[in-house]
């Protein structure tokens, strides 16, 4: 116990004398979270957008002011034709046109008909329909507010509930998302590279001779890493909720409990990295293209599992970060208990048991 | 010249006996390419729902049908009450919940008014945002039907109507591989050459190597031009099987100019790679340099555009889009590849790039110190 202390010790230095690495380890959990938080959000603003007023009346003017009053929009008013319209499209100086008809009031009085073009920038298809609405509901509600003498008859309205997360914060998804990266990043990455880098300066020979036994040299190593992630857990859980507002609907203790699951996972999928390769650079594009890719793309963090091909679905269920997602969302967000994840953790175990058995069988007390 | 060829003539031996940097430079760009797409799309198709109607009426049976048909939603079960329902969305099973109260058809017929419940899981604001919009077209459709069915012509034209037309151009089909794909170009790009450079000077500190260097007569500028040009012309390679792919998986073809877009991604990569030469000259050993690199990447890519418009950002995240490399390389290539825009379009992102070049490059060249 005293030599396994020891050992702990060592590797503490190791990390904690590379103060680069330590910032990053500590400080990336809070400026991802940050940028999730505060930067990342899908509220349109400050869009700019091009006007074509080809009847300059009354009803174009109110119509034009409520658009740029709706603080969704700047109106460029450098803009005034159809070719600068392409221009401006094309440098990305705008990312939708509005184009009123001409005689646009007389129409509407005389003929109760008038157009109005919209013209979006569908590079991004999602954005342009989301300010395609945008515009078509303040031109609408401006509609209605003139009609209210006349309403149209047979009206369905729809009274519409976001659950769980009624403002819309990006943080919903990103807390799991960020949870589940940094966890694996710092428990599977570092380890493996800790590991593999002893090996490659030829010091693993000699810890492998010493009176310890082979395996707890190997736990020695784990144990740190384990430390740093459990901080980043408390860093990130108490930012989320006391910084971005994000609720803890369910048990504090189950969280706890199968993030210290997901952790063991990850350190054993670090081991098992560790026992394939020989060069760190090696180790961390195994992570990073294995291991951070999957994650980010297959975890259903940043985009949702059910409209990827069932290939890709099939796929992700070997990825333990969707699982442990599953779980967060789960517990802090729905605050569901344990009888509704009991699954996810039993993958979770699972997958923890098969990669320790691999790594601890083709772990080499030789090299 | 003729130490600078020695140096290039080293660092490609390195480079092609180091059989995982070559693997690299081949998987990334099929294995990103063909997967990403498939996995980042954010185009709605099976939007999961549960229904609970307690009508019962021919008309809300006609309003499933017309949510079911439009080929966004799955029905996936009949709830008998709002609460049921919402165990659906408790364990993931529905997406979105649509109430239809009873009383609906006659509320509709004699009130001329009633209401829709919708309900939508909201922890991805993004995706209950767009399903409550496609719930809502699909609900102000069915009420357009309602009404030619019930209301005379002579009497809708009586209402004034601002019809409003939309036409989406660069992407009429509204494709979102169209935009998701050049942007991964742009992201391949960005994570080849700054991995691969940020790793490289630093792996010879680490060995030892660089105290030779150090002891020649090279030159600073020899010294930093020869760790330069390789990565570059690996960056220009991956980009060129990134197009071919983009183009036999996807058929996307830009519609501007091969030239225009060499020429940026050329400048680019120098200014990126100058980024990441500082970043292997500052580090210490190979783990530091990986972390400060992986550290800039994500910073980089999170602000760069890529997946959300960096006009929704607040202020301060938006001063900062304007000194990150990555996110002009995202809109060049989006701008080139969608809208054909010419060199004379993109002047002011050319200008940009350029200074982003010198001062990474020379910052490199001046912090290098042949001593250790």
């Amino acid at each position: 116990m005293k030599q396994l202390l020891t050992f702990v010790k060592k590797e503490f230095h190791h990390i904690l004398r590379d103060k680069r690495s330590m910032l990053v380890l500590i400080g990336l959990p809070i400026v991802q979270l940050l940028i999730f938080g505060f930067a990342i959000t899908n509220e349109v603003r400050n869009t700019n957008i091009a006007v074509l007023d080809n009847s300059k009346d009354e009803t174009t003017q109110i119509i034009i002011t409520k658009i740029e009053s709706s603080q969704y929009f700047d109106i460029d008013r450098t803009i005034s034709t159809s070719d600068q319209i392409e221009k401006a499209f094309k440098t990305g100086k705008i990312k939708v046109a509005v184009i009123f008809q001409q005689n646009f009031q007389e129409e509407l009085a005389h003929f109760n008909k008038a157009q109005l073009q919209i013209i979006a920038d569908a590079t991004d298809p999602n954005q342009a329909t989301t300010l395609t609405n945008y515009i078509s509901s303040i031109v609408v509600d401006y509609q209605n507010q003139v009609n209210q003498q006349n309403k149209l008859p047979y009206t369905i309205n729809t009274e519409t509930r976001m659950l769980y997360n009624p403002q819309l914060k990006g943080a919903y998804t990103s807390v799991p998302g960020v949870m589940g990266m940094i966890l694996l990043l710092i428990s599977a990455m570092m380890t493996s590279i800790a590991i593999v880098k002893e090996k490659e300066l030829g010091t693993m020979e000699i810890l492998l001779v010493s009176p310890m036994k082979p395996r707890l040299v190997v736990v020695s190593k784990v144990i740190p890493y384990f430390i740093i992630s459990l901080i980043n857990v408390a860093t990130i859980l108490i930012l989320s909720v006391f910084v971005l507002g994000l609720p803890i609907q369910g048990s504090l203790l189950l969280l706890i409990g199968s993030t210290v699951i997901y952790i063991f996972c990850a350190l054993s999928l670090g081991l098992l990295i560790s026992t394939i390769t020989d060069t760190q650079q090696a180790a961390m594009l195994i992570s990073l293209l294995g291991l951070m890719l999957p994650v980010v793309m297959l975890s259903g963090y940043a985009f949702p599992i059910a409209n990827m091909p069932v290939i890709l679905q099939v796929l992700s269920t070997i990825v333990p970060a969707k699982w442990y997602i599953i779980i967060v969302k789960g517990v802090m967000i729905k605050g569901i208990d344990i009888t509704q994840i009991w699954k996810e953790l039993l993958i979770l175990v699972i997958m923890t048991v098969i990669f320790l058995s691999i790594s601890i069988k083709r772990f080499k007390i030789r090299l | 010249m003729r130490t600078l060829k020695f140096l290039l003539r080293k660092e490609f031996l390195q480079i092609f006996r180091n059989k995982l940097i070559l693997r690299m430079i081949f998987a990334l760009p099929v294995i990103q390419l063909i997967l990403l797409p498939y996995a980042a799309t954010y185009e709605m198709k099976n939007i999961t729902l549960s229904v609970v109607d307690h009508d019962h009426s021919e008309y809300s049976r006609k309003l499933i049908n017309k949510f079911t048909s439009s080929g966004y939603f799955i029905l996936t079960d009949y709830s008998a009450t709002y609460n049921q329902a919402l165990d659906q969305v408790e364990n993931d099973k529905a997406d979105l919940i649509v109430e239809i109260p009873k009383g609906f058809e006659p509320d509709l017929s004699r009130q001329n008014e009633t209401i829709i419940f919708l309900a939508a899981n909201a922890i991805s604001g993004q995706t209950a945002g767009l399903a409550v919009a496609y719930a809502n077209t699909i609900i102000k459709d069915f009420n357009n039907d309602v009404r030619t069915e019930w209301i005379p012509q002579s009497q809708l034209n009586t209402i004034p109507v601002i019809e409003i037309t939309n036409s989406n151009w660069f992407n009429p089909l509204m494709n979102y591989k169209d935009f998701i794909v050049p942007g991964v170009l742009a992201l391949l790009v960005t994570l080849v050459g700054f991995i691969l450079s940020s790793l490289n000077i630093v792996k010879e500190k680490e060995i030892g190597t660089i105290e030779q260097i150090n002891v020649s007569p090279i030159k600073k500028y020899q010294f930093i031009l020869s760790k330069l040009i390789p990565f570059w012309i690996l960056g220009l390679v991956v980009m060129t099987i990134g197009f071919v792919i983009s183009f036999i998986v996807y058929g996307i073809y830009p519609e501007g100019s091969f030239w225009v877009i060499y020429l940026f991604a050329g400048i680019y990569l120098i200014a990126l790679l100058g980024f990441g030469l500082l970043t292997s000259i500052y580090a210490d050993t190979q783990q530091q340099a990986m972390f400060i690199a992986y550290f800039f990447m994500l910073v980089f890519i999170l602000l760069g555009g890529l997946f959300s418009p960096t006009e929704n950002m607040p202020d301060w995240a938006r001063y900062l889009t304007y000194i990150n490399p990555v996110s002009y390389l995202i809109e060049v290539m989006r701008m080139l590849v969608l809208k054909g825009s010419s060199f004379w379009d993109l002047r002011f992102h050319f200008l940009v790039i350029i200074g982003f070049t010198i001062v990474f490059n020379g910052l490199a060249i001046f912090n290098y110190k042949k001593t250790v």
